[in-house]
C-alpha cells in the first residue's frame, strides 16, 4: 500500500500493512522508515483530538481512519505548519479565550434536570481536534473569526442553567463571531462527534436576538436601503 | 522567582492544582508537553467516586472501607479517609464549575457501580467522564487567566543543596519542542502533574502514548524518593492487537469470556486481577481469548457501547453483534509514583507531585475503579494550595541559568550519539518482556533477566540515539527522551519487584504466592537504586 504525505513536498511511503488505522501506518513509517516524520497522537481511541489532519482533502483523525492505499494526507489547515503533519494550536484555542468559552461564576445549589444537562451534552463531546476550524471558509477572509468550535463552546455555556451571565459572552460573540459564518454546514461535515457547530451558531443568532442584536447585514434597514454589503 | 509556582503536566491533576495555587496568590505557571485537553485524563470513561447521599445503604465509611480492602493493607488510612471524605465536595466542585454530570430523572448527579464498590457511587457523564472533566477544568483555567506554555518537555528539576544537605527546587529546564531551544524556568515551587508509567509495557497497555513516566525519572534523577513501583494493574479486557480499553461496562452488562474452544472459563464479574489472572492462565496454554456480547443484541450494542463497537470494529475488523472481540489483558494504572507526604510535599523542599504521577498511598496494592479521577481532584487541589503556601514564603531568589548550558550539552551529546541501534526496536522489546516476565504474573528468574535487559539497554543507550538531528520539532528526539526516561522507570520497578518477596494485589509472585505480614510495608527507591521498607 503506498501512502502520501505532504511533507516540505508530497513523499511517498510503501508499506504492507492491511486493514490498519492510518496512525498505526504513520507509526510504522516512522519506526521502520522515517524517524523525522512528524505528526502528533496519543489515546489511539478517538477522543484526545491530537491525530486530526486531511487525508484526500477532507479532515479526519489518523487513529479512527482505514489507511487506503494510495490515500494523500496533509496537515490540517488555517493554521501554521510546525513541521509535515503537525499545525500550531495557539492561534486556534486562543479563541476560546477571546470569546469567554467558560462558566462565568461558581454556580453552587443550582439544581439541574435531566432536559437541562441534555442541552449541551453532544456540544460538551467536543474534543477540540480542530477539524472543524480547517474546514471553515470564512478563514480565508477573516482570521479573526471566532470560528465553529468556540462557538460551539460558547453555546455549551450559554445554554447551561448554571450561567449566571450568558450576556456577556452573546456580546462577545457578535464581532467576528456569530453572523461572520456563512452556514455553509463544511463544520457539521467533518466533525468526528457529529457536533454540529452550524447548528449551534444558528442557536447563538436566535439568542443574539433575543438580547436585542440584529443581523448586521440588515442593521442599515430604516436607515435607507440595504446594497447588500456587509456593514460593520 | 519569588511566589512563582510552576505545574509541569496539564492533566486533570495539573490543572486542579493550577487554580488552586493561583487562588492561594501564586503566580502560576502551567507547563505540558502535549496541549491540556490532550492529557490522558480525557479516556476516562467510567466516573469519578463519591458517596453524595448515604440513603441507599452506601456510606462514606463503606468507600473507605471498600478502598482500604482493594489496597490490601497498604494505604495509608488517614490519606484514604481524607479522600473519601473530600469526595462530595469535590465533586459538588466539579458540578459548580461547569462540568456537565448526567443526571437522574430527579435532578441528581447520576451514579453507577463500579467493581469492588458497595454501591452506586460513580459520577459520571455518559462515556466521557474525564474528558468532560479535563475540558471543564482547562475552560476555568481560561477563566482565571492562568498561563499556559504548551508543547515544553520536562527536561530536569533543578535543585541546589541545603546547608542541612537537604535539597530545595529552583525551577525546571524545559525542552520547547517548537523551537528546539532549552528554556530555564525558575520557581519558587514546582508541582509535577505528570501521569503515570504504563506505557513502560509499550503496547500491552491501554494507556495515552503520553504516560512515560518523565515526571518519576526527573524526581529520581533529582534525588527525590519513588514508592510502590511494582505495583501495576492490569485491566482485563484490552483489544488483542492494540490494547485499546474495552470498558468493563462490556461485562457488567452480561458479557462473556471464551477461549479458543468456546469454553467459558472464570466468573466474568470477579475482580480485575482475578478476570486478569485466569485470562493470563489460559493464554499460556495457548489460547485465544475473545468477549463475547453478542447475546446483548444490536440495539443494546449500539445504545450502551457505541464506542466499543466503532473501536473494534476499528481495531480487529470485527463487528460484535456479530463476532468475537479478541482481546488480552493490559497495563492499565500504576499504583506507584513519586513518594509525598500528607502535605503532597516530596523528599525535595519545594517539590510537590499530584496525581497518577505520585503517590498519596491511597490505593496501596490495588487501585479501585473511580478512585483515580477523585485522587487527581482533591490531592491536586492539597498540592496547588501547599506549593502556593511554599512559595510565598520561599526567600531564596537567585539565577540558575548555568542549567541552560548542562541541558543544551546533554541534547547535543545524544544528538552524537552513533545510532546503531534503533531504540524504537528496543522499545517494543521492553514492552514485551515487561508484559511476558513483570506483567500479571512474575518470579525472581523472570524478573532478575528483565532488570539485566533493562540495565543492558540503558548502558547501550550511546549506541542508539537519534538519526533526526533536526532542531525544530524534533519527534524522534523527544521519544528517545521518553524511552530514556522509561528504562530509568522500569529499573525501579524490577528492583521493588524483585525485593517484595510476596503476592498482594497487583503483585503476583508466583515463587510466593502468599500475602506476608512483614511486607505490609512501603517500598522505597532512592536514586542509586537502594530498595527500603517503610509504613
Ligand atoms: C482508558 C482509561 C480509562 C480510565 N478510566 C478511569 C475511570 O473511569 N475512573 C478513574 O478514576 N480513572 C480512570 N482512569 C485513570 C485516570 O484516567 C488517570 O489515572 C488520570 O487521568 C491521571 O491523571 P493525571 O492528571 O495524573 O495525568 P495525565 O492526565 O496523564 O496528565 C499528564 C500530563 O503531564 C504532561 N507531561 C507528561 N510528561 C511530561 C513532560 N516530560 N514534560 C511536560 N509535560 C509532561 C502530559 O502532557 C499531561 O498534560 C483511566 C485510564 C485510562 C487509560
Ligand atoms: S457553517 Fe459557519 S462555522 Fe461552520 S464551516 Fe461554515 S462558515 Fe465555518
Ligand atoms: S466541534 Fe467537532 S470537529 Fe470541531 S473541534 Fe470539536 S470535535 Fe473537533
Ligand atoms: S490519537 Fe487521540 S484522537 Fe487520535
Amino acid at each position: 500500500m503506498k501512502i502520501n504525505i505532504q511533507r516540505e513536498s508530497v513523499v511517498t511511503y510503501e508499506v504492507n500493512m492491511e486493514g490498519a488505522t492510518l496512525l498505526e501506518v504513520l507509526n510504522e513509517i516512522k519506526r521502520a522508515q522515517d524517524p523525522s516524520l512528524a505528526y502528533s497522537s496519543g489515546c489511539r481511541s478517538g477522543v484526545c483530538g491530537s491525530c486530526a489532519v486531511r487525508v484526500n482533502g477532507r479532515e479526519v483523525l489518523a487513529c479512527s481512519h482505514n489507511a487506503k492505499d494510495g490515500d494523500l494526507v496533509e496537515p490540517l489547515r488555517n493554521t501554521p505548519i510546525l513541521r509535515d503533519l503537525v499545525v500550531d494550536m495557539e492561534k486556534a484555542y486562543s479563541f476560546n479565550a477571546k470569546a469567554k468559552a467558560w462558566q462565568s461564576s461558581l454556580a453552587d445549589n443550582i439544581e439541574l434536570s435531566e432536559e437541562n444537562q441534555q442541552i449541551n451534552e453532544l456540544q460538551s463531546d467536543c474534543i477540540l481536534c480542530a477539524s472543524c476550524y480547517s474546514a471553515c471558509p470564512v478563514y480565508a477572509v477573516n482570521e479573526e473569526f471566532l470560528g465553529p468550535f468556540s462557538l460551539t463552546r460558547v453555546w455549551r455555556y450559554v445554554s447551561d442553567k448554571r450561567e449566571s451571565d450568558p450576556k456577556e459572552k452573546i456580546d462577545v460573540a457578535q464581532t467576528n463571531g456569530v453572523w461572520d459564518c456563512t452556514l455553509c454546514n463544511e463544520c457539521t461535515l467533518v466533525c468526528p462527534q457529529g457536533i454540529s457547530s452550524k447548528a449551534d451558531i444558528e442557536k447563538l443568532r436566535s439568542k443574539s436576538s433575543m438580547f436585542g442584536y440584529m443581523d448586521p447585514s440588515f442593521s442599515n434597514f430604516g436607515g435607507g436601503f440595504n446594497d447588500g454589503s456587509p456593514v460593520f | 522567582m519569588k511566589s512563582r509556582v510552576v505545574v509541569v503536566g496539564a492533566g486533570g491533576a495539573g490543572l486542579v492544582a493550577a487554580l488552586n495555587a493561583h487562588q492561594n496568590g501564586a503566580e502560576v505557571v502551567l507547563v505540558t508537553k502535549e496541549y491540556p485537553t490532550r492529557s490522558q485524563t480525557c479516556m476516562a470513561q467510567g466516573g469519578i467516586n463519591a458517596v453524595l447521599n448515604e440513603t441507599d445503604g452506601d456510606s462514606v465509611e463503606l468507600h473507605i472501607q471498600n478502598t482500604l480492602k482493594s489496597a490490601n493493607a497498604l494505604a495509608d488510612e488517614s490519606a484514604v479517609s481524607y479522600m473519601c471524605q473530600e469526595a462530595p465536595k469535590a465533586v459538588a466542585w466539579l458540578d459548580s464549575i461547569g462540568v456537565p454530570f448526567s443526571r437522574t430523572p430527579n435532578s441528581k448527579i447520576a451514579q453507577r457501580k463500579l467493581g469492588g464498590a458497595y454501591g452506586a457511587r460513580a459520577c459520571y457523564a455518559q462515556d466521557y467522564t474525564g474528558l468532560k472533566i479535563l475540558h471543564t477544568l482547562y475552560d476555568r483555567c481560561l477563566a482565571e487567566g492562568i498561563e499556559i506554555l504548551n508543547e515544553r518537555y520536562l527536561l530536569e528539576l533543578l535543585t541546589e543543596p541545603e546547608q542541612s544537605g537537604k535539597k530545595y527546587i529552583r525551577g525546571v529546564s524545559l525542552l520547547n519542542k517548537r523551537s528546539g531551544e532549552v528554556e530555564i524556568l525558575e520557581a519558587s515551587s514546582v508541582i509535577l502533574a505528570t501521569g503515570g508509567y504504563s506505557r513502560v509495557y509499550n503496547t500491552y497497555s491501554t494507556n495515552s502514548l503520553s504516560s512515560t513516566g518523565d515526571g518519576i525519572a526527573a524526581a529520581l534523577r533529582a534525588g527525590a524518593r519513588v514508592s510502590d513501583m511494582e505495583f501495576v494493574q492490569f485491566h482485563p479486557t484490552a483489544l488483542k492487537g492494540s490494547s485499546i480499553l474495552i470498558s468493563e461496562s462490556a461485562r457488567g452488562a452480561g458479557g462473556h469470556l471464551l477461549n479458543s474452544k468456546g469454553e467459558r472459563f472464570v466468573d466474568e464479574l470477579l475482580p480485575r486481577d482475578e478476570v486478569s489472572k485466569a485470562i493470563h492462565d489460559e493464554i499460556a496454554k495457548g489460547e485465544n481469548i475473545y468477549l463475547d456480547i453478542r447475546h446483548l443484541g444490536v440495539e443494546f450494542i449500539e445504545k450502551e457501547l457505541p464506542q466499543e463497537a466503532k473501536l473494534a470494529k476499528l481495531y480487529e475488523n470485527v463487528d460484535p453483534a456479530d463476532d468475537l472481540i479478541p482481546i488480552k489483558p493490559a497495563a492499565h494504572y500504576t499504583m506507584g509514583g513519586i513518594e509525598v507526604d500528607s502535605n503532597s510535599s516530596t523528599s525535595i523542599e519545594g517539590l510537590f507531585a499530584a496525581g497518577e504521577c505520585a503517590n498519596h498511598r491511597v490505593h496501596g496494592a490495588n487501585r479501585l475503579g473511580g478512585n483515580s479521577l477523585l485522587e487527581i481532584v482533591v490531592f491536586g487541589k492539597e498540592a496547588g494550595i501547599n506549593a502556593a503556601k511554599y512559595a510565598k514564603n520561599a526567600t531564596k531568589d537567585e539565577a540558575i541559568l548555568e542549567a541552560k548550558e548542562l541541558s543544551e550539552n546533554e541534547i547535543a551529546e545524544i544528538k552524537r550519539y552513533a545510532n546503531e541501534i534503533s531504540f524504537y526496536e528496543k522499545q517494543a522489546i521492553l514492552g514485551e518482556i515487561f508484559y511476558k516476565n513483570v506483567g500479571i504474573k512474575r518470579d525472581k528468574g523472570a524478573l532478575q533477566e528483565a532488570l539485566k535487559e533493562v540495565q543492558e539497554m540503558k548502558s547501550s543507550l550511546p549506541k542508539m540515539g537519534v538519526s533526526d538531528k533536526t532542531k525544530e520539532y524534533n519527534t524522534n528526539l523527544i521519544e528517545f527522551l521518553e524511552f530514556k526516561n522509561m528504562l530509568t522507570v522500569a529499573e525501579t520497578i524490577l528492583l521493588s519487584a524483585i525485593s517484595r518477596q510476596e503476592s498482594r494485589g497487583a503483585h503476583f509472585r508466583v515463587d510466593f504466592p502468599a500475602t506476608d505480614k512483614k511486607f505490609r510495608a512501603h517500598t522505597i527507591v532512592d536514586a542509586e537504586g537502594v530498595v527500603s521498607y517503610e509504613n
